[in-house]
């Protein structure tokens, strides 16, 4: 755990960048600082490893004063991960990953081999290993940058701003690998950035920060999205709070029909005579073709032999609520289907079923745990 | 009377231990001022690079002595270090080298990317060896390539100290302008000259083995 108690950064010209900070950071969470430039988001990282000393108050790593340890062996200790990546031109990918364990005196063979480790987990070739920084894409030197803090295994792990220099498309995916890091990982994460959707998408808990480095709300995402403590924090979460809530809210809640299937080799005369407007047509793996309206059925042959509308699917058990209800507003029967890891149908949410589930998480906005 | 031809091969072989030894002398007296300027190019140019008011003052003084006519550096010189010396020759041309490589030492500190400096302190490293590990050679391309206008700039100038009596290849060019003889001053200039492309040459490819990572280095 990390412990900020009255933390305050105040440089010689009396500028104050960071104004009695106290939080805690869980162990084995990821925490996110963010806030506009300005706000003292990266100062409050950077005083957590000493690259700035803080002027007042104190932070505790496991309830010990980051004060009374020498900088360097505090560091070795602490995974960092710059924007950019900061990779040393100088030096292979599976160098710049063994950084740390060649800092800490580790033979060389060992190090190495806990890189190639580390290459793999973080999904690179190991034919990268070989390779200089300049031979490699933004978001392959990002990978590499994340290796590198994990490479002596620290408990805890400052990010600033990492992802914040990649196209979106990489951003995204290398957000989703440091979910997946993470689940398997534990560690105590530290995570600074300045856009709010992905402080939402990545934090366990939120801390959002205002100009002048004063704590403006300390949440959980979703509590963050429904309950703003002022203007500011709502100014900066920005619009549709409502909906980005629903990423929070699992979308296993809803009432799912499984009557609503044909098979794509089924004579339509055998469906004549349903009251159901609308049908999804599977294939023999029962994975989703389309959507047929019952009024446009042929006179005879097969529902292959019509042309089906568009769906959208979700993933029982993975997917939010969001996703089931994008996958309705992608198909003119208004209804998602809801398919399992491997893509077949387990069901279909009606529009009514949404419905119910949305109420719910609209009266819950309410309650007493917001 | 026959044409007298440009180059006398005869004279070349009758001379040739002669030249060679002018050709040590030179290659001594253009070479170790590069060393010895590099030598205290290095801690000039990390003071200069981490206190950045040390560094115009510096580059001026630099500068200006860089401005200064050889010529008349040498003879100021032979009262302190006698004439027809090694000494007189490499002691300006040591400072000359300097001024070119003060700068490129800075440039070269200044070429590491911030994002670099500030993860290498982020991963633990301590300035000292911050500076050996990571800075020191992240410059050495822009070091390196300092060092070339620095050697063939020197290998130039020594032939100037022939005029006080001791210019290595020069000797070659007062030897042939005195006797309106060609053939050592053209023995003089090709072998200058290819003393200069050998210098550079071997600089170049010592950059390449020194520097794999920094062929086709991307600017960003």
């Amino acid at each position: 755990m990390i412990t900020f108690n009255g933390v305050t950064k105040r440089y010689a010209d009396g500028t104050v960048a960071v104004d009695n900070l106290s939080l805690e950071v869980p162990t084995g969470e990821i925490t996110v600082f963010v806030g506009p430039s300005g706000c003292g988001k990266t100062t409050s990282l950077r005083m957590i490893n000493r690259m700035i000393d803080a002027t007042g108050g104190q932070i505790l790593l496991d309830g010990v004063d980051v004060k009374t340890i020498d900088p360097p062996t505090l560091r070795r200790g602490i995974g960092y991960v710059i924007q950019q990546a900061g990779l040393f031109p100088h030096r292979k990918i599976v160098d710049n990953v063994a950084t740390v364990p060649y800092l800490l005196g580790w033979d060389k063979k060992k190090a190495r081999a806990r890189a190639m480790e580390l290459l793999e987990r973080v999904g690179l070739d190991l034919k990268m290993a070989d390779r200089y920084p300049f031979q490699l894409s933004g978001g392959q030197q990002q990978r590499v940058g994340v290796a590198r803090a994990l490479a002596a295994d620290p408990p805890v792990l400052l990010m600033d701003e990492p992802f914040s220099a990649v196209d979106p498309i990489v951003r995204a995916s290398l957000q989703e690998e440091l979910l997946r890091l993470q689940s398997e990982l534990n560690k105590t994460i530290v995570f600074v950035t300045h856009d709010i959707d992905e402080a939402v998408k990545l934090g366990d808990r939120v801390a959002v920060l205002r100009v002048g480095g004063k704590l403006a709300q300390l949440a959980d995402p979703a509590t963050l999205l429904t309950r703003p403590a002022d203007d500011f924090v709502r100014e900066f979460l920005g619009r549709d709070r409502g909906i980005r809530r629903l990423s929070f809210v699992s979308g296993d809640g809803l009432r799912l029909r499984t009557d609503l299937t044909v098979p794509a080799s089924a004579e339509v005369s055998s469906l004549r005579g349903t009251t159901e407007p609308w049908l999804v047509v599977v294939d023999e793996d029962n994975c989703p073709l389309g959507w047929i309206a019952s009024k446009d059925l042929p006179e005879s042959g097969t529902p292959a032999d019509v042309e089906l509308a568009p769906y959208g699917t979700f993933v029982k058990g993975r997917d939010s609520l969001r996703a089931a209800l994008d996958a309705t507003l992608l198909s003119p029967s208004g209804s998602a289907i809801a398919v399992d890891e491997s893509g077949r149908v387990v069901g279909v949410a009606v529009r009514e079923a949404l419905d119910e589930e949305l109420a719910l998480v609209a009266g819950g906005v309410g309650g007493v745990d917001g | 009377m026959a044409e007298e031809p440009l180059v006398r091969w005869d004279w070349i072989g009758r001379n040739w231990p002669n030249i060679q030894g002018l050709l040590v002398d030179h290659v001594v007296m253009a070479l170790v001022p590069v060393v010895i300027g590099l030598l205290i190019a290095l801690p000039l140019g990390l003071a200069g690079a981490r206190w950045r008011w040390l560094y115009q003052p510096t580059v001026g003084v630099m500068n200006v002595i860089y401005s200064l006519p050889s010529l008349a550096v040498f003879i100021v010189l032979i009262p302190i270090t006698g004439l027809a010396t090694r000494e007189t020759v490499m002691v300006p041309l040591t400072f000359y080298a300097m001024a070119v490589l003060i700068p490129a030492v800075v440039d070269g500190l200044t070429s590491v990317p911030d994002h670099v400096r500030q993860s290498a302190v982020a991963m633990g490293f301590t300035p000292l060896r911050r500076l050996l590990r990571v800075e020191l050679p992240i410059a050495v391309p822009v070091v390196l390539a300092g060092l070339r206008v620095a050697a063939v700039s020197s290998i130039s100038l020594v032939s100037v100290g022939a005029l006080v009596g001791r210019g290595g290849l020069g000797y070659l060019f007062i030897d042939g302008w005195q006797r309106q003889f060609y053939t050592p001053i053209v023995v003089g200039i090709v072998l200058t000259v290819a003393l200069a492309a050998a210098a550079d040459l071997l600089l170049v490819l010592a950059q390449r083995l020194l520097t794999p990572w920094s062929r086709a280095r991307r600017t960003a």
